[in-house]
């Protein structure tokens, strides 16, 4: 095909035949066939477990594949380790970037290339606001910000200006919007299509359809480690490739009809902390309440105030009627509120213990006489919810560590509604997860509001927030910017009332 | 566009059904799953056991036929007592770091808080004349050192390998200080003192019993109890263990306090073996071979993980190993680098199980 692989006529950039992997018993990919043309985006969709990252490891040098070939125009490569494909001018764009705190973003940017920049600090700092301001991010990012004052979202920013400042052939986005805001977002596919005018091959994995139907020529789709096809956009709908993913129909997303308000459950009154500031919000039982946001507008951090991970220093907090002084989390705990934070497995799960461990955890005391933990009863726990909330793990013995995303989020849930809580206070609940996945968890919402549980969704995904809440409220610089029924909320006018008075960090 | 197949995984047959909706398991097969029923019951017996366990096991086994051997005195009644009576001491100490390991912090003030507790027994037993006064006394020491540990650590936001690598170095001191450098006190009298040392229940050395009570104790407490879970919790993940409601701060001083207190029974059996208080000799180097034995024994340094049951083989294989070395006649000098030359190895392999990158130093 190609003759001469400096000057490439082939639009093929990167070729991936057949590409098998296993990891002892388990079949994680099996033929797999990827192409990625100069100039084009390639999405790589398909339910968390599909073999995404998998694939995306094996490009990027991290795993070799048992079977299958790796072409690079034209010419068959093999990496042993990420050094390989950088060289080969290939770069997968990590999601949960390394930063260096103690330096600055142009030090992170260029850690490992110093060389190339020379030793003078100066010149340094010059080079990386020129790229900055090439790929159009000189507005949210400072060159000499240090990394430990950089929020997930300028961290990406980071990890992106690394792949690109080396000019590679191809580059792979993993779930790159998960940690932005719109703004970042807008920011982001500026720079793909800036990208794709210098003729660089892209592949984009997202669970987001309205990104990929925005940014993508083409989609291949895996399911269960398998290549199930490639179509291009224009001839290919949300259905389709739903179906493609799941064999399942987009119908039973977003089903969700408004359960009968009760009393109310929680209220804040100008409540405010070093993150927030004069916070007034109620929830009543069975009540859903969307908390939406740019990222950075103190969503996380008002979640963590009310499940007492934070002290609140001014207002109050209000639990059916009766004022409470949250000081450490067993104090939210024993208020009837129940936590999953943004950070599944760093702030949530116990990923070397088991299904039943982690279900248990809050509850231990109720399936324990005195101090001895009855492990029936406790199996008999965790059973419970497997089936309940549809837990697919081969037993409550399973370490939760070998679980996908959605299952472990499931299992967090379960640690929660274990406790019977009145008041529940999801974070970002279905980040990171596959669509079949985020349907179930989205009837687990609806299921607990008819129950008369008071519901609060942080999300990200104004899709998910128009769909799963009775009412919303906007963030905007640690302050509630406004409230919208149901009725009157539009993503329109969340992002104008989220953009308010935002400053970007 | 193909429609692939999904049969080729073999579909498990695990009686608790994971998914009680049809529609939603034949959509999506289980993830994670793994092959349940065609496992051998050779493979079941080594996952009960555990492969950490079954490697010390062999490794035991090999070092008593290697000695065995070369000298047949290994075998005698009398040598399987001085090395049961050996490990005795370290293994308490061992057991009680393998709880501060699982936790996710380290004590390395162990051996000096069994020598300053040495000492303390044997001067209030002679001051007071009562072996009781002089372990409770010896215990309340241990406990308070373990209270300072614990609030250095928690209150003082330090690293708990550098806040008790401190204590180690003032605890001796204290110790060197009350007791002038000097042995202290003659326990070789008291008949009590003399049981602890000395004596058998059922034909068991005392100092061995000792260590069994305090290790069943240790294995029922981790294993069976809401406390031993939240030791497992907090030290596979700190934060989550805060959020769910758990009073991380009181695990952290609890367990150092207990630590104190065992470090101190410890303390009380060196008195009795040797006779008398003794500031340094006895205690020094117990912490190293604490850790080696835990970490041997599969406790994984970055917490979460460990048991007690890997922690006493791994105890004993180091005593044999230890006294195996001196019937050959090997120089106690290169004793030390065999514990050492341990250490490494075990956590190397720990870490290399754990599959970490060889990058940078590791966390």
């Amino acid at each position: 095909m190609s003759q001469d692989p400096q000057h490439p006529t082939d639009p093929i950039a990167l070729r991936a035949t057949g590409i098998t992997k296993n990891f002892g018993p388990v079949r994680a990919l099996k033929g797999v066939e990827l192409e990625l043309r100069a100039g084009e985006v390639t999405a790589l969709m398909g339910e968390n477990g599909a073999g995404k990252s998998t694939l995306l490891k094996i490009l990027n040098g991290d795993y070799r594949p048992d079977d299958g070939e790796l072409i690079i125009d034209g010419r068959p490569v093999v990496f042993t380790d990420p050094a390989d494909a950088r060289a080969a001018g290939l770069r997968v764009i990590a999601q949960e970037p390394e930063i260096i705190a103690a330096v600055s973003v142009a030090e992170n940017i260029f850690v490992g290339n110093l060389g190339t920049v020379g030793f003078n600090r100066r010149a340094l700092l010059r080079r990386t606001r020129e790229e900055l301001k090439r790929w159009g991010f000189d507005r949210v990012i400072r060159a000499e910000a240090l990394g430990s004052s950089l929020s997930p979202a300028q961290r990406q920013i980071v990890e992106i200006m690394r792949a690109v400042v080396s000019r590679p052939r191809i580059i792979c986005f993993d779930e790159p919007t998960s940690s932005l805001g719109d703004d970042e977002v807008g920011l982001l596919f500026a720079l793909i299509r800036q990208l794709q005018t210098e003729g660089i091959a892209i592949a984009y994995v997202s669970h987001r359809m309205a990104e990929i139907f925005r940014l993508a020529d083409r989609i291949t789709v895996l399911r269960d480690g398998a290549f199930v096809g490639t179509k291009r956009v224009d001839e290919t709908s949300h259905e389709e490739l739903v179906r493609m993913m799941v064999g399942r129909d987009l119908s039973q997303f977003f089903h969700r009809d408004p359960a009968p308000l009760g009393d109310t459950v929680l209220e804040l009154r100008g409540v405010g902390n070093q993150f927030v500031d004069g916070i007034d919000l109620t929830v009543r039982a069975g009540e859903v309440v969307g908390i939406a946001g740019l990222v950075g507008a103190g969503r996380s951090e008002l979640m963590k105030t009310i499940a007492g991970d934070y002290t609140v220093t001014s207002g109050e907090i209000v639990i059916s009627g009766q004022a409470r002084r949250i000081r450490q989390p067993a104090d939210s705990i024993r208020a009837g509120i129940g936590f999953a934070p943004e950070e599944r497995k760093a702030e949530a799960l116990l990923l070397q213990r088991s299904v039943r461990d982690n279900a248990a955890l809050v509850v231990l005391k109720s399936v324990s006489r005195w101090i001895f933990v009855d492990n029936r009863a406790e199996r008999a726990l965790a059973q419970e919810y497997v089936t309940r909330l549809r837990i697919r793990t081969p037993s409550t013995e399973q370490l939760v560590g070998n679980l996908s995303g959605g299952n472990q989020q499931k299992v967090v849930l379960a640690r929660w509604l274990a406790t019977k809580p009145k008041l529940l206070l999801l974070d970002e609940p279905t980040r990171g997860i596959d669509v079949g996945a985020k349907s179930e968890i989205y009837a687990i919402i609806d299921e607990l509001a008819h129950q008369g549980v008071a519901v609060v969704v942080v999300s990200s995904e104004l899709p998910e927030v128009l769909g799963v809440s009775d009412r919303i409220y906007v963030m905007a610089g640690g302050r509630i910017a406004g409230e919208l029924p149901r009725a009157d909320a539009t993503e329109e006018r969340i992002l104008a009332l989220a953009m308010d008075d935002e400053v970007l960090a | 566009m193909s429609s692939t197949t999904r049969k080729d995984i073999p579909v498990t047959t695990t009686g608790t059904a994971a998914s009680t909706s049809p529609a939603a398991s034949s959509a999506t097969p289980p993830q994670g799953e793994q092959e349940h029923d065609r496992v051998s019951p050779f493979k079941r017996v080594v996952s009960a056991i555990g492969v950490q366990n079954i490697s010390l096991i062999i490794a035991i086994a090999l070092v008593v036929a290697i000695i065995g051997i070369q000298n047949p005195l290994f075998f005698t009644v009398p040598n399987l007592k001085v090395i049961g009576t050996a490990i005795a001491i370290v293994g308490l100490l061992a057991v009680v770091q393998t709880i501060v390991i699982i936790l996710g912090a380290l004590d390395i003030s162990v051996g000096s808080i069994a020598g300053l507790t040495s000492v303390a027994s044997a001067m209030i037993f002679t001051a007071t004349s009562s072996a009781a006064l002089g372990v409770l006394g010896a215990v309340a020491i241990g406990v308070a050192c373990g209270l300072v540990n614990g609030c250095i650590i928690v209150f003082g936001r330090v690293n708990p390998v550098i806040a008790t690598l401190a204590t180690l170095a003032a605890f001796k001191g204290i110790a060197q200080l009350i007791s002038d450098g000097r042995a202290q006190g003659y326990t070789g009298a008291d008949p009590f003192f003399v049981f602890l040392a000395r004596g058998t229940l059922l034909g068991i050395p005392t100092l061995i019993w000792v260590l069994i009570v305090v290790a069943v104790l240790a294995h029922v407490v981790l294993r069976y109890t809401t406390i031993g879970r939240n030791i497992y919790a907090v030290g596979g993940n700190n934060i989550a263990s805060r959020l769910g409601g758990i009073n991380i701060n009181r695990y952290i001083i609890g367990v150092y306090m207990v630590t104190g207190a065992v470090a101190a029974i410890a303390g009380v059996l060196i008195t009795a073996r040797t006779g008398s208080g003794q500031p340094i000799s006895g205690s020094e180097g117990l912490e190293l071979q604490a850790i080696t034995a835990a970490a041997l024994g599969g406790a994984a340094l970055k917490g979460g993980k460990g048991a007690i049951a890997g922690t006493i083989l791994a105890v004993i294989l180091l005593g044999v190993l230890t006294n195996g070395m001196t019937l050959i006649g090997v120089n106690t000098f290169w004793q030390n680098v065999a514990q050492g030359t341990l250490l490494v190895v075990a956590v190397v392999i720990q870490q290399l199980r754990s599959g970490e990158r060889r990058i940078g130093i590791p966390g």
